[in-house]
């Protein structure tokens, strides 16, 4: 050992060091790769979010008009009899449109007339008569009442419509453009929070559609989602994972079981087709049905989160409980469940998750109908949240296009919120063990 | 020991062992004592029942043999519990010695009755007055984990060994001047080299004991007093004894 | 000369005319074998546990002891390809028979395991849930005595009386063990069972934990199962080794511990194999 030259040594060390260097390096490939990985995504994401919130924030704001509408009794109520009936058939359309005329008197052109009633939305009248019809007290006197603008106005005062074209390539022609700057003069133009947006449903005219039809169809499908594939999903979990013995059969089920979460979802919707609906003749387009549906996409998905936090559970716990001399339905249920119950709510939070985002097997049942009602019950026709971005869509109209991305955001937000309650609840109930 | 153990069994069980060596030690004070008093008496019905009692003693040194190794078996001591329970095996068999020692004094005392006495008999009691004392001190010292008093009867032997040597002496004389007196002072010569006997176990015990609380040799050179094996007998025609 | 194998114990010094009488038999196994499918982990054990006794089963890794134990409170059951023959009586019942139900079963034969498992629930919902299940107690008063009681029992009353909601599982690991003790014994078994129960433990809390069994005794039968043969020693009265799945010798643990007769059980016991 003490006569080894000393650089007989060195080759090897040198070859060490050359290693140690490249480890390095190669490490500090690999965390670059990371992150560049994690760049990517965050701003594939920050992107993708800032466009829809950029095209959609403004549906979220709309124009009101004011103007001053006398309640002319001579219109409303002839024959001053305050009859319900007569006063629900009273041109109330005419009262907002003479309001319309003496603010900007046009004369006899009809054409001029057709762009002066075309400033306010149509159901300019029915917003009326529901005033009188609350208060009839309102006939006779003269009262400043704010209107929806049409969808056209709303899209140029939110710069939507550029004032810079020619005429004839804007849907607003000059004398609306003058009108509405004189109005904007006065202060009877005004830009308001969008209320309509969330209480009302679907509707030919941009400026009276929302989603609140949507939303509630959502709400309805996945109760009935919620209820169906929770109860079934835990329990056969709770059976496959404690109780099951361990043969082919099982085996058998599990791959099933494993498989039916990889389907395409459209799958799920021919079957509510052919079965829901031709065999057992269910409505079409009812959240009850879609519910069915979204429960067998859902079913699996639930199972499997809820077989792997049963198993999550140490079997300590379990022998424990049962050296205690509980009997193994004791056991499930006063200690095994309790402690899985964090994961399965997260499983079937982010089931429900998924379940509200899906669209193609609700396609298949018929949700895809226009619906201008919010349904009321389980088995009025409803559509859901994304089908409704769908259609919107697919619409031509100008301002539907701020519709759908704020539409998107909504449901965006719906979709965080749960994930968030998962998280939340999860760690509520989690218990160390 | 300042706190008991955790499982009060071990205690107890090192209390039992205590006990039976506490037990142990007043069976042999009472055994040398009336071994000497039987001896100084000359009562043979005494002697007998002390020669009987030995079996009693030896009953004892093999409970506390079996107690000590059941004890090493299940509990492992370790420390001073070791040493407690090595130290008990030791002391126990030192007694059981002590014992047979005194049981031979016994025997001969039997012996001695049936002749006549001789003066220096009225020694033989000095000497086991002291042996006999440094007996209850020692185990005192036992009981009371008291090293000083351990020392103190161990350098105590060496007064033994002086009167030893002193009555060996005077036991020559007279078996040159008498040898009519030749038979009871071989007879008593065997006495007093039991008795010198007892008091060597009685400092093996100090030492075990110094061993037992401290975890050390007591390292004095061990009195070692008695120089009879170089007693020469005197010489009848030269005037006053040599001894070497 | 000196017979070593005489019984000297503390008792019988100071009782030295009465001989000791042994206590009856409160599980009686005969010929019992375990089979994990075709493979056989457990032959032809007979063994007698007595009454108001500790009684170790000691021996190496994978000789059948735990799974002998297991059989006495039928948690062999929960195990799918295992299969038990031979016979099992707990006072005079056969715990196979048809008749028998397992969770009365083991309400009568508690266990404790290796590695504590308290609930994760507070420490009086812990002990309280055995005679909640069993219908033990019938109110909250009695409930709460009966928690105090078997808290007392295992030595952890004082400890724990001020955080009775706490967490079971934020004790100690010593303390969790008691924990474990005192929920077997809140629904005043007959028999303990316990496997490994110290080994988890540090020596302090072995020691305190060997105390309590040493305590228990004179009211539950206790069967240990231990890899730690000093344990053995210490806690047990009587000892039974085991080795490749049989049952090699069984004995008083004074005469194993000092004179075992067979060859294999001196071997294991002073370490010259295992």
């Amino acid at each position: 050992m003490t006569d080894a030259p000393p650089d007989s040594q060195a080759p090897a060390r040198n070859g060490q060091a050359a290693r140690i260097r490249a480890r390095y390096r190669a490490e500090k490939r690999f965390r670059a790769y990371g992150l560049i990985a994690i760049v990517v995504a965050l701003t594939t994401l920050v992107l993708l979010i800032g466009s829809i919130v950029f095209r959609g924030h403004s549906a979220f704001v709309q124009t009101h008009i004011a103007l001053d509408i006398r309640f002319d009794r001579a219109v409303i109520d002839p024959k001053g009899s305050r009859d319900p009936d007569s006063l629900r058939g009273a041109n109330y359309t005419g009262l907002a449109r003479a309001a319309l005329r003496d603010r900007f008197p046009v004369g006899s052109n009809r054409r001029d007339k057709r762009a002066l009633y075309k400033l306010i939305s149509n159901d300019a009248g029915h917003t009326l008569r529901e005033m009188v019809l609350a208060d009839p007290s309102l006939i006779g006197t003269t009262r400043r009442v704010w209107f929806k603008s049409s969808a056209d106005v709303d899209s140029f005062t939110k710069g939507q419509i550029p004032r810079n074209v020619p005429e004839s390539e804007r849907k607003i022609n000059d004398k609306q453009i003058a009108w509405l700057d004189a109005l904007t003069a006065d202060g009877a133009l005004e830009i308001r929070f969008n209320t309509t947006f969330f209480t009302t449903a679907d509707s030919r005219e941009p400026e009276q559609a929302g989603i609140w039809g949507a939303a509630v169809g959502s709400f309805f499908t996945l109760v009935v989602c919620l209820a169906l594939s929770f109860p079934l999903g835990v329990m056969a979990a709770i059976y496959l994972e404690e109780f099951a013995p361990r043969n082919r059969f099982t085996d058998l089920i599990e791959i099933n079981i494993n498989n039916l979460a990889a389907v395409p979802s459209i799958i799920f919707g021919l079957l509510g087709l052919a079965v829901l609906l031709n065999f057992f003749n269910l409505p079409r387009s009812v959240p009850l049905v879609g519910g069915i549906v979204l429960a067998l996409m859902t079913l699996p998905t639930i199972i499997i989160a809820s077989r792997a936090a049963l198993a999550a559970v140490p079997p300590s716990i379990r022998e424990g409980a049962l050296g205690m001399g509980a009997s193994p339905l004791q056991v499930v249920t006063h200690h095994v469940l309790p402690l899985a119950m964090p994961g399965i709510l997260t499983g079937t939070i982010i089931g429900m998750a998924q379940a509200l985002g899906e669209t193609a097997p609700l396609l298949m049942i018929g949700m895809v109908a226009f619906i201008v009602d919010v349904p009321q019950t389980f088995a009025d026709p409803a559509t859901v949240l994304p089908v409704q971005i769908f259609l919107w869509a697919d619409a031509p109209e100008r301002a539907f296009v701020e519709k759908t991305s704020a539409a998107i955001m909504v449901l965006l937000a719906f979709l965080v919120a749960m994930n968030l309650l998962a998280v939340i609840l999860r760690k509520k109930f989690e218990r160390r063990w | 020991m300042t706190t008991e153990h955790i499982v009060k069994a071990y205690d107890e069980e090192l209390r039992t062992l205590h006990n039976f060596i506490v037990r142990m030690g007043g069976m042999v004070e009472s055994q040398i004592a009336g071994a000497i008093q039987a001896l100084v008496r000359r009562d043979s019905e005494l002697a007998q029942t002390l020669i009987k009692d030995d079996d009693k003693i030896d009953d004892l040194n093999f409970d506390v043999d079996s107690f000590a190794t059941r004890m090493l078996a299940l509990r492992q001591p370790v420390a001073e519990d070791l040493r407690n329970v090595v130290g008990a095996l030791k002391i126990s068999s030192d007694l059981e010695r002590m014992a047979d020692y005194a049981t031979n004094v016994a025997k001969r005392a039997v012996a001695l009755a049936a002749m006549p006495p001789v003066k220096p008999l009225y020694t033989i009691p000095r000497m086991s007055r002291l042996v006999q004392e440094m007996l209850r001190d020692v185990l005192d010292a036992y009981v009371r984990g008291d090293v000083d008093t351990a020392i103190d009867v161990w350098h105590r032997d060496a007064e033994v060994d002086d009167m030893y040597n002193s009555l060996f002496r005077e036991l020559l004389t007279y078996m040159m001047e008498d040898p009519r007196s030749i038979t009871p002072c071989t007879q008593l010569l065997f006495v007093a080299k039991n008795i010198e006997r007892i008091g060597d176990h009685a400092t093996n015990i100090s030492e075990t004991i110094h061993f037992l609380v401290l975890g050390e040799r007591l390292r004095d050179s061990r009195p070692r007093g008695d120089s009879s094996p170089f007693a020469v007998a005197p010489d009848k025609d030269a005037g006053g004894i040599d001894l070497g | 000369m000196n017979d070593m194998t005489a019984i000297y114990t503390p008792e019988t010094v100071k009782l030295a005319e009465s001989a000791p009488t042994s206590p009856p038999a409160v599980v009686r196994a005969q010929g019992v074998g375990v089979f994990y499918d075709e493979k056989q982990a457990l032959k032809d054990v007979s063994i007698d546990i007595r009454k108001g006794e500790v009684t170790a089963l000691i021996g190496p890794s994978g000789c059948g002891k735990s799974t002998f134990l297991r059989c006495v409170n039928r948690m062999n059951d929960t195990i799918d390809n295992c299969r038990v023959v031979g016979r099992i009586e707990i006072d005079g019942l056969d715990i196979y028979g048809k008749e028998i139900d397992v969770v009365q079963l083991r309400a009568r034969v508690g266990m404790v395991f290796q590695k504590p498992n308290p609930f994760p629930k507070s420490i009086y919902d812990n002990i309280a849930y055995g005679p909640r299940i069993h219908g033990v107690a019938v109110n909250r008063a009695e409930m709460d005595e009966l928690v105090e009681a078997s808290l007392g029992r295992a030595g952890l009353w004082d400890e724990v009386k001020d955080r009775l909601d706490a967490p079971g599982t934020g004790l100690s690991g010593g303390q969790q063990q008691r924990l474990c003790i005192a929920r077997a014994i809140a629904v005043n078994p007959d028999i303990i069972l316990m496997d490994e129960p110290c080994s988890a433990l540090d020596p302090i809390a072995t020691a305190r934990i060997e105390e309590l069994i040493d305590e228990l005794r004179e009211k539950f039968t206790i069967v240990i199962v231990t890899h730690n043969m000093q344990q053995a020693a210490r806690v047990s009265q009587r000892t039974a080794f085991f080795h490749l799945g049989e049952l090699v010798e069984q004995g008083d643990t004074e005469t194993i511990f000092t004179n075992p007769s067979d060859e294999r059980t001196q071997g294991y016991i002073t370490g010259r194999f295992g």
